[in-house]
């Protein structure tokens, strides 16, 4: 079963590297008002039933994947 | 009676690049300076530990997210929790604060660009083990070398850190975007202290500034006062 954990910077924290993103793509023309940059985590897993992998990927946010101070996460699990 | 030599240890994770420069300092500056593997379940018999600068686990994932789980970080962790003096620098700030040990979180620099240089400091708490030797308002120079430096916390926990008084040393100037200019915090007991800046590479005037070693030396003389304090 794969699983995909998207880390996000918290809505209010200063998020420099989405600034950069931010300006770089004005400067190549796009008309852009905001930009976040975050980061995704693809896991593979021994888990076989969907709720269990959730509650073990959850687990895995909680104890490494994201701190919870500066990012928010989401979960999604895969058949 | 001579003054004992207090023991003072330094971990080293993979990754580590200021361990050895901080067990220099600290032989320096008159203490038995003990390297510490990471791998290490307990540890030595120690009057105070340092977890020193650098990259532990190449600051994959996160700054110090993956140095919280090595065995020697919960040994720390224990130690901290029976009143041991601990001191974090620059990524060992940031591995006590993912420990959870200190408060906050260290994010990258507002300016996305690496800081590289002798700041100054001014230093809130006089009253710690390690800093015993400044001045409250004394301004200090100690430098910096950081990408992820920011340090960050919701506002109700920056109020809460100011009422206990656990801002230690603040920044003179702006150096990376940290909220309220906070250098370095402790907790809530004061035996546990986190700084950015590098007080083992200003022990000595040929370094620029011999400001870290009041820091140093501070922690140093607290860890020999607790080995007076079993004799």
């Amino acid at each position: 079963m794969r699983a995909t954990v998207l880390v996000r910077p918290k809505q209010g924290i200063l998020d420099p590297q989405g600034d950069a993103v931010e300006t770089a793509l004005a400067h190549l023309g796009f008309s852009v008002t905001d930009a976040r940059v975050g980061k995704v985590v693809d896991l593979e897993l021994d888990a076989t039933d969907p709720a269990e992998a959730r509650v073990q990927v959850e687990k895995m946010c909680v104890e490494l994947l994201a701190n919870p101070l500066m990012e928010s996460y989401e979960v999604e699990i895969h058949g | 009676m001579a003054s004992p030599q207090p023991r003072v240890g330094v971990i080293t994770y993979p990754g580590s690049q200021d361990d050895r420069d901080a067990l220099w300092a600290l032989a320096a500056l008159d203490a038995e300076a003990i390297p510490v593997w990471h791998e290490e379940h307990e540890l030595p018999d120690l009057d105070a530990v340092v977890l020193p600068g650098g990259f532990s686990y190449g600051d994959y994932l996160r700054c110090g997210a993956i140095a919280r789980f090595s065995p020697a970080t919960a040994a720390v962790c224990e130690y901290a929790d029976a009143g041991g003096l601990v001191l974090g620098i620059c990524n060992g700030f940031q591995i006590l604060c993912e420990a959870g040990l200190l408060p906050g979180v260290l994010l990258r620099n507002a300016s996305l660009r690496f800081v590289c240089r002798d700041v100054p400091l001014v230093v809130e708490r006089a009253d710690l083990p390690f800093t015993s030797r400044c001045a409250v308002g004394q301004r200090i120079v100690i430098p910096v070398k950081h990408g992820d430096g920011r340090w960050f916390a919701p506002p109700e926990l920056v109020h809460e850190l100011e009422v206990n008084r656990q801002v230690v040393l603040r920044y003179g100037e702006p150096c990376n975007g940290s909220v309220a200019d906070i250098a370095g915090i402790c907790n809530e007991q004061g035996n546990v202290m986190g700084l950015m800046p590098h007080p083992e590479h200003a022990v000595d005037p040929l370094l620029g500034s011999a400001d870290g070693a009041l820091i140093l030396a501070s922690l140093v003389e607290a860890a020999r006062e607790r080995v007076l304090a079993l004799l």
